[in-house]
């Protein structure tokens, strides 16, 4: 009997071993509440949004060449879905390692190209591990449902970094347009080249 | 007059041998360079110019592609993702010196080719694919390699 109960322990021990880890949301989870410094001082948390259909959330930098490629493209989202959708911009990337990504730069950035929406630093960078984030920019679409906010969409904006003329799928547009209208994201999960997270030195 | 043909001519010799050491190619004849049988481990690296992190491991890869017949380094510039113009990647490959075969992928929807290449990579860059093409083993990472982990990653397909 003892036996038997060793044998299914290890077995369970190797079961856990070997079952990979699972890193970040997939579609479909609930997002943990976060709350994180923005650039005018305050904090924002997600459970601040109490009255929005869905919060856009964008992984996203100073310096990176895709973050800059995009940036027009992100002061859009905003401007398009206002209050009903709010967009949220968190920085993750190791100043240390990345320099013109320090909160200061991030205070200079916010201002100078406009930002009326959040722009938090992520120093621990615990948000984007918990989301699975890997580069920027990354988007996470959640949509509200009760309290719990649900990851409908992971991924790229659009289908072209290079030329926002030449778009021919926007991803995120859909997802939270099919938030807005309570439909499932046709799109759920994308890829795109991007620059990686600048993580801490472990 | 004469010198500046000369001069000219210099300039063309070393665009033309940036051109010739970084050639641009579309998916399949990048998945044929990886799966390909060779004797040699190959070390396909996934980067650009732009990206601080590819830049800073390159010697790395550099040292052990010099120092080892038994591997192969392939650098794969992931630059006209942003730039359709190979320019940058040319000045690179001479200002550097960059003496592994370099090429240059030429493709749109990153969200199809990405999986194509390796399903767990999620397209950040610098990623690194090291396999040993006689037995199938692979491995990759999404991430800058510091000095060690290269040879390590090859001693793993060993």
């Amino acid at each position: 009997m003892i036996r038997s109960m060793l044998v299914v322990a290890v077995c369970m021990f190797v079961l856990v071993a070997a079952s990979p880890v699972r890193v970040g949301y997939e579609v479909g989870d609930t997002v943990a509440d976060f709350k994180l410094k923005n650039t005018n001082g305050k904090m924002v948390a997600l459970s601040d949004y109490k009255d929005a259909k869905g919060v856009l959330v964008i992984f996203d930098c100073n310096t990176c060449p895709y973050s800059k490629a995009y940036n027009d493209r992100i002061i859009a989202l905003s401007k398009k879905y206002g209050a009903k959708f709010p967009l949220v911009l968190v920085q993750s990337n190791d100043p240390s390692i990345s320099p013109g990504d320090s909160y200061e730069e991030m205070v200079d950035h916010a201002a100078s190209h406009g930002y009326d929406f959040p722009y938090l630093f992520d120093e621990t960078q615990n948000v984007a591990k918990a989301f699975g984030a890997t580069n920027t920019p990354h988007a996470f679409v959640l949509k509200k449902e009760g309290t719990a906010f649900k990851v409908i969409y992971i991924g790229a904006i659009d289908d072209n970094a290079r030329d926002a003329s030449a778009v021919t799928k926007r991803y995120v547009e859909d997802a939270v347009d099919a938030a807005l209208n309570n439909k499932a994201a046709t799109t759920t999960k994308t890829k795109a080249i991007g620059c990686t997270i600048k993580w801490k030195n472990a | 007059m004469s010198r500046f043909l000369i001069l000219l001519l210099i300039i063309c010799a070393f665009v033309a041998k940036a051109q010739e050491r970084a050639k641009i190619v579309k998916l399949p004849e990048l998945q044929e360079m990886i799966a390909a049988k060779s004797d040699q481990i190959k070390v396909i690296n996934f980067w650009a110019t732009w990206c601080a992190p590819c830049v800073k491991e390159m010697p790395l890869f550099e040292k052990i592609g010099m120092e080892r017949q038994d591997v192969k380094i392939t650098f794969v510039s992931m630059d006209l993702d942003l730039d359709p113009d190979p320019t940058k990647v040319y000045k690179f490959v001479t200002r550097k010196k960059i003496q592994s075969q370099v090429v240059i992928l030429d493709e749109k929807n990153p969200n199809l080719y990405i999986d194509l290449i390796d399903k767990s990579w999620s397209g950040a860059l610098p990623a690194t694919i090291v396999v040993n093409t006689k037995t199938g083993q692979r491995k990759f990472v999404e991430k800058e390699l510091h000095e060690g982990e290269l040879e390590k990653l090859i001693a793993e397909v060993q």
